[in-house]
């Protein structure tokens, strides 16, 4: 799946604005690597949720017009970031692919666009790291081993099972990227569990409970930051420890890599600020 | 207490989900599992049973399925693979379609400080 | 009348009545040959206000279609209704408070049904001025207010896009808020404006807007068709 000149990237809506901190992490990192991600050209607001009733095609419009568009650059392998996309767009592409009437009605309906044939697959950025496990150990040039980081999945990685990118009920994809810095890697029996997601819209008591669950769980066990790839997942875990007296960052990932890389790019819009963090353990000066 | 069974409601769920609600065997896995039970006001296994008897009424005064997240927990560890996130999925749409909202976009706290796909996935699953 | 009596006649149909107008004519005027008179829903007649928003559907094709009434031409077999004005609210603010770099989602905020976007593209389909109306919804979504007011630059605000969304999006607000940022926060400050606006004040120009304010229709005319453009810098 890897082209000559890196991956075709699709962003999503959130990482260009409030999860930033990502983007820049995640191209600084693969850009380290030798394979850049290209963003789209043009891309859609997947819908951060899939919609699961059997005649709702209206839902399935936005990622299957992504899915489209990747296909008109000449591409068939399509690279996200956040959970939440890669989880629409794959189950999308799933229901189009087992449901030929569906893909044929949606194209019927975009009769101004070409049609899509379904022949994109969708990746996780984690599903491209895994792959990488040599080239980025060599690229690790700062020793973290006096950091201790719990992994936190949340739902959209893992679940349903057909687009999982790892084990639904014992992942270790996060566990092994960690490994890879040289930081101690934690185990969370809370990682596969929800964060309390959308609900933080409208509901923020039910995220506040998830927190202490989740994030309570990790200062028993003394971690120094939880290490996650989902914007909604980083967005819930740090600003609904407002209500408790708990202090512990939440990095994507790729801000972990970086970190370890030597690169200085993301960290800017953590509501927990993590810099702190990292200079009492002398990782930045 | 007299149940009136609307047996149209339960084909309505099973059309919209895909799914056949009388696989279930009420053994409760998906109760254990859900991180939200305790904001429910019913577990997820008695809105099966309140679909099979087509007690239609008696599930939408509950908010069950606005608490459920689609976190798809449930539907990964039926032991009668029944995909309970799409269940709830057709009572929501069922509410949905009459054009009701079950969020107030005009008056969202803290929409400044919101990631977009918290503010995207709650109209997908909140507004008609 | 011995020139219309030369011309093809087509019918068209208004409201549900057929009527006999002559080719050629925009809807506009083809609506007042069959006798109907614009109160409102008509503005400059020339493309720019948006006032004369229309729908119509030609005969034998199923799908509807947008435009503005001054602006197209009848054809035989027309099916027509004007519609009155978008009651889509417009969302206050204080320019000052709408600073993207201090909030990466201002637009967002205002009008959070920009969220409700499938992608099914019937707002860029509807729109009369050619506009990617859904690529300027979905810019604006991921915060990019500079594209938004880009992409859409030529809207007239005559609300088809809204009235056709199944999300309930407003867009020509939308657009609008974008294009104010963008005025606002984005664009560069242009030197000869504020040199412009001394000038003004100091009142440089006084005499000239006197002479011109003084004129008649006729004289303003003449001038106006004789007016030539000062080369930039």
């Amino acid at each position: 799946m890897i082209t000559m000149d890196g991956y075709l990237y699709y962003p999503g809506c959130t990482l260009k604005t409030k999860a930033s901190d990502y983007e820049e992490s995640a191209m600084a990192v693969m850009d380290a690597l030798g394979k850049p991600l290209v963003e789209m050209e043009d891309w859609y607001c997947c819908g951060a949720v899939q919609s699961l009733t059997t005649d709702d095609l209206m839902h399935q419009l936005a990622p299957i017009r992504t899915m489209c568009c990747a296909q008109e650059e000449g591409e068939n392998e399509l690279v996200t970031l956040c959970d939440m996309c890669y989880n629409v767009l794959k189950q999308a592409n799933k229901r189009i692919k087992d449901n030929p009437d569906d893909l044929e009605t949606i194209n019927e309906f975009q009769d101004e666009d070409p049609d899509y044939l379904g022949d994109v697959e969708v990746y996780h950025l984690f599903e491209v790291l895994k792959e990488m496990k040599k080239e980025i150990k060599k690229k690790v040039v700062k020793d973290l081993s006096s950091l201790k980081i719990a992994p936190y999945y949340g739902c959209m990685l893992l679940r349903p099972t057909e687009i999982a990118v790892d084990d639904t009920e014992d992942p270790k994809i996060m566990e092994e990227l960690i490994g890879l810095t040289g930081a101690a890697v934690i185990d969370n029996p809370k990682k596969t569990e929800c964060c309390g997601s959308y609900h933080t819209v409208n509901r923020g008591d039910i995220v506040e409970k998830r927190v202490k669950e989740i994030v309570g769980r990790a200062v028993e066990d003394d971690v120094d930051m939880i290490v996650l790839s989902c914007p909604l997942c980083q967005f819930n875990l740090e600003y609904h420890q407002r209500v408790t007296d708990f202090d512990v960052p939440v990095l994507y990932l790729t801000e972990l890599l970086a970190i370890a890389f030597g690169l200085e790019v993301g960290l800017k819009k953590h509501k927990i600020d993590p810099i702190k963090k990292l200079k009492e353990k002398d990782i930045l000066e | 207490m007299k149940v009136k069974r609307d047996l149209e409601f339960l084909d309505k769920v099973e059309e919209l989900s895909g799914q056949s609600v009388n696989a279930c065997i009420r053994c409760g896995t998906c109760s254990a599992g859900c991180p939200f039970v305790k904001d429910m006001d019913v577990l997820p296994e008695r809105i099966f049973k309140k679909i099979v008897l087509g007690d239609k009424e008696g599930i939408l005064e509950q908010n069950t399925m606005w608490i459920c997240a689609e976190c798809f927990t449930c539907s990964v560890r039926c032991p009668r693979d029944i995909d309970i996130a799409k269940i709830m999925e057709a009572v929501r749409q069922i509410v949905l379609r009459e054009d009701i909202d079950k969020v107030d976009l005009d008056h969202i706290q803290n929409l400044e400080d919101l990631p977009q796909l918290a503010v995207v996935g709650c109209f997908r699953k909140e507004t008609a | 009348m011995s020139d219309e009596e030369d011309k093809k006649m087509i019918d068209i149909y208004v409201m549900g009545r057929r009527y006999k107008v002559p080719e050629g004519l925009t809807i506009m005027t083809a609506l007042e040959y069959s006798g109907y008179k614009y109160v409102r829903g008509c503005g400059c007649r020339g493309g720019f206000c948006g006032a004369c928003s229309t729908v119509y559907r030609k005969e034998g094709e199923y799908k509807l279609k947008m435009d503005l009434a001054c602006q197209t031409a009848v054809e035989d077999g027309m099916f027509l209704v004007q519609l009155p004005f978008v009651p889509a609210v417009r969302k206050g603010f204080e320019i000052e408070d709408v600073d993207p770099k201090q909030n990466d989602n201002v637009l967002l905020e205002k009008y959070p049904e920009i969220a409700r976007c499938v992608s099914c593209n019937t707002c860029t389909k509807a729109c009369p001025q050619d506009i990617k109306v859904m690529d300027y919804v979905q810019a604006s979504l991921r915060g990019d207010v500079d594209r938004a007011a880009k992409l859409s630059f030529d809207c007239i605000q005559c609300g088809l896009c809204s009235i056709r969304c199944p999300a309930d999006i407003k867009h020509y607000h939308l657009a609008q808020l974008a294009r104010r940022i963008k005025g606002r926060y984005i664009d560069l400050e242009s030197s000869e404006l504020a040199k412009m606006v001394e000038e003004l004040q100091e009142g440089k120009y006084d005499e000239e807007l006197n002479k011109l304010c003084s004129m008649s229709k006729e004289e303003l005319k003449k001038v106006y068709d004789e007016r030539t453009f000062q080369k930039e810098g």
